[in-house]
């Protein structure tokens, strides 16, 4: 059965990871990059500290020069980081990237980008999309036979940190057409390379994405990482590690925004009582806790899952990415209610919860669409 | 060999000689066990499967031997349950005593008071009922009015009870009783035990729209009951009351399980096979909206079964149930009730039977159980209630009552 309960190393990499998102990386670290519109829209400073405290090796193998301490740990993280809406390379670059190469790469591969993602001297990015809702398997962008290798055409949209990333992954097709399962590849491609052109996305989370087109991109064999037409499997290994993540950030950001809620009731004072007595919200804050109770068993289900490379990942993933979508939305938006009219401003910290709660719904699919997988799973 | 591993070969020996086959298929409604002194087994095995594990002491595997309990330790206990679902074993027995009144017994009940209660609750000899909800205190329990006054060597109990279960075919009762008027409602309460047959007891079962009648008013007219049988301290009712109501609400929160069927119904078809047979072509759903509100309950029942591990796994930690029991019982009563509400909508008119043979008995246990289903939010503390018991207890928000009252 799962490990519902954390051991204890894991328990001081929570304290750990907590204590430094409160310390180094409040929330303004965000409203500062936003405010000054960042050009990187993260802080190298704190994205070395990170890379120091051993985040970027967390579910990479010793062997490349990771630390092997599992998706758990990875979860906790990223669980920590999403009290503070910390923007780092972390997902684009570890949670995706470093699993793309972990599960995909060739040991050549292995050998020349894990460490140096461990290291902090790379950024890479996942670029999926290409239309405004997540549709794995609805690849345009074509990779067609050349000399010695590949030439790329199409464009993706919503690119984490496409802007930033030294090295994209890029999902192709190399024959059939459509939304066919069959026929879709993954490239390493060069952000540097001519016919890649990279334009930033101002998105309402103040978060990096990019639009990446690609005009005639020359890549050689080397660079296909895993099987030929055959990818799509490890695309969607990659996807629903993705949404696991995904899901235990979001997990961090509610129970954020659920404490202010919380302490914004006790103090808050109308009538004469603090607004908390008021039985109106006792019962939407209780029911808000049920949701969140749940959103924990779920993550810390789907982790586990992710470490003992479990036949229930892609069943466990869409549960987490639905129940934590619909729950961190939910949650949110009583943040904004529950605070009153302070929630409607921008000098208050809640409404960066609602934004980022909408954007990381969507990433790669949100309620509806997971749902929908979720009953595909199950069998009906 | 660990002592663990040796403990599992061993249960798994026991188990394989000792449990009938046909205890080894899934629990039909008629068979359920719940003992006493006229217990009814409609299949013989039951009566088998039940005297075997009693006197294993392994229908209680953590109590302790002295009482007659399996004496098992945490992990034994969980071993054990594992063997047990390993062979698809039915419960050999379903009980309040098992559930509610034992773990409290052993918490805070008398050296004598154990070794008179508890092994005939392990054994199933003696089926227990609650005295909680009266006619005037619901939700506000603890204005409850019975009242037992000391006469003697005992006390005299005069007054009502509502909303107990199975009153009329229970041995005895735990009741919750004013022992003293003059303080503030809650520190006047004691708990205490009695023989459904003393003298003056009486029982009237009430029919439920359902059409069953699990639940009786019940009536006390002087019944007289030793003094010893008042368990913990005299006035000091309400702290076992409200640790016994943990545990209740643990054991109905499990019906968001469904024993264990995450959304199998009474016609024991899940939703998905109600909803491909009633409303598709055998093998799809045909409906959308159908699936999707499908997918989204089952998505939920399989979040809350995950956290009912997660809290059991907790509690392991920490001894006895925790602050989520209100939790998981406001949940899993929510998910029951939307299991029914769902199957109706998969089933259509075939849902909508009550009686006759133009409807199938498993059909027509739906209809039913449909309906039987609206008790869980009020049984064992409504949703409300539970909802305000999480905002205070765990999330810490004030009481507007003692805000306005000061």
């Amino acid at each position: 059965m799962a490990a519902l309960v954390l051991d204890d190393d894991q328990r001081l990499l929570k304290e750990a990871a907590l204590s430094f998102c409160r310390e180094n990386a409040p929330l303004s670290v965000l409203r500062r990059l936003r405010d000054t519109r960042d050009p990187l829209g993260y802080d190298p400073d704190l994205w070395r500290q990170m890379v120091e405290l051993g985040w970027t090796g967390m579910t990479v193998p010793e062997a490349y020069g990771g630390f092997d301490f599992g998706y758990r740990g990875l979860g906790i993280v990223l669980e920590a980081s999403g009290r503070s809406l910390l923007n780092s390379p972390l997902i684009s670059t570890v949670l995706l990237s470093a699993t793309a190469l972990d599960f995909g790469g060739s040991e050549a591969q292995k050998q020349e980008f894990l460490p140096a993602i461990v290291n902090g001297e790379m950024i890479m990015a996942l670029a999926v999309d290409e239309a405004p809702h997540h549709a794995p398997a609805n690849v345009k962008l074509t990779a067609e036979p050349g000399n010695d290798g590949f030439v790329l055409n199409g464009s993706k949209v919503m690119v984490l940190d496409g802007q930033i990333a030294d090295k994209l992954i890029v999902s192709a097709r190399t024959s059939g057409s459509g939304s066919e399962q069959s026929g879709i590849s993954l490239f390493l491609v060069n952000a540097g390379s001519v016919g890649v052109s990279v334009r930033q996305t101002g998105m309402v989370d103040s978060r990096n994405a990019a639009t990446i087109t690609l005009n005639n991109v020359k890549v050689s064999g080397d660079d296909l990482l895993g099987p030929c037409d055959q990818g799509l499997p490890l695309l969607e290994r990659i996807l629903d590690t993705g949404c696991i993540g995904l899901a235990a950030e979001m997990l961090g950001s509610m129970q954020e925004v659920f404490e202010r809620i919380l302490d914004y009731l006790r103090q808050r004072e109308q009538f004469g009582v603090p607004i908390g007595a008021f039985q109106a919200l006792q019962h939407r804050a209780a029911a808000m806790y049920c949701d969140i109770e749940l959103c924990k068993s779920v993550v810390l289900a789907a982790l586990d899952a992710l470490d003992n490379d479990s036949e229930q990942v892609p069943r466990l993933a869409s549960l987490a990415k639905a129940k934590c979508s619909e729950v961190f939305f939910t949650v949110s938006n009583e943040g904004i209610q529950m605070h009153g009219g302070i929630g409607m401003t921008d000098e208050f910290d809640i409404g960066f919860f609602l934004k980022r709660a909408r954007v990381v719904q969507t990433l790669f699919g949100d309620q509806i669409f997971h749902r929908d997988r979720y009953a595909r799973l199950q069998g009906f | 060999m660990s002592n663990l591993e040796q403990f599992r070969v061993s249960a798994r020996t026991w188990l394989e000689e000792n449990c009938p086959p046909s205890m080894r298929t899934p629990m039909i409604t008629d068979e359920i066990v719940w003992g006493g002194r006229n217990a009814s087994f409609s299949n013989p095995d039951s009566r088998l499967w039940l005297e075997r594990m009693g006197r294993k002491g392994w229908t209680c595997p953590t109590w302790p031997k002295e009482y007659g309990g399996g004496g098992l330790s945490l992990q034994e206990s969980a071993v054990l349950a594992e063997e047990l679902r390993r062979i698809n074993a039915r419960p050999a027995l379903s009980s309040f005593g098992i559930s509610m009144l034992g773990p409290v017994l052993l918490e805070y009940g008398t050296h004598e008071q154990k070794l008179e209660h508890i092994p005939s609750i392990v054994r199933g000899e003696i089926r227990w009922c609650q005295g909680y909800s009266e006619p005037g205190a619901g939700s506000d329990l603890a204005s409850l009015q019975t009242r037992a006054i000391l006469d003697g060597d005992d006390y005299v109990i005069n007054g009502s009870k509502v909303w107990t279960s199975y009153a009329n075919v229970s041995d005895w009762i735990f009741c919750l009783v004013r022992t003293d008027s003059e303080v503030p409602k809650h520190a006047g309460i004691s708990f205490i035990l009695f023989d459904m047959q003393s003298s003056g007891v009486s029982t009237r079962p009430i029919q439920l729209i359902s059409g069953a009648s699990p639940f009786c008013e019940t009536f006390f007219d002087n019944v007289r009951v030793p003094a010893g049988n008042l368990v913990g301290r005299l006035n000091d009712g309400w702290t076992i009351a409200k640790r016994l109501l943990q545990h209740e609400r643990t054991m109905i929160s499990s019906f968001g399980l469904a024993g264990g069927n995450i959304d199998r119904g009474a016609n024991n078809m899940t939703l998905v096979q109600a909803a491909r047979h009633y409303r598709g072509d055998g093998s799809r759903i045909s409906d959308p909206v159908l699936r999707d509100q499908i997918a989204q309950f089952t998505l939920d029942a399989e979040a809350f079964e995950l956290t009912s591990k997660r809290s059991l796994a907790e509690s392991k930690q920490s001894e006895g149930p925790n602050a989520t029991s209100s939790m998981l019982k406001y949940y899993g009563c929510e998910l029951n009730k939307r299991r029914y509400e769902l199957m109706l909508s998969a089933m259509g008119n075939r849902a909508l039977g009550w009686e006759g043979d133009s409807f199938d008995p498993g059909e027509l246990a739906i209809t039913r159980e449909w309906l039987r289903s609206k008790a869980n939010s009020i049984e064992g503390g409504t949703a409300e209630v539970q909802l305000n018991v999480i905002a205070k207890r765990v999330l810490g928000l004030p009481d507007l009552l003692t805000l306005v009252r000061n």
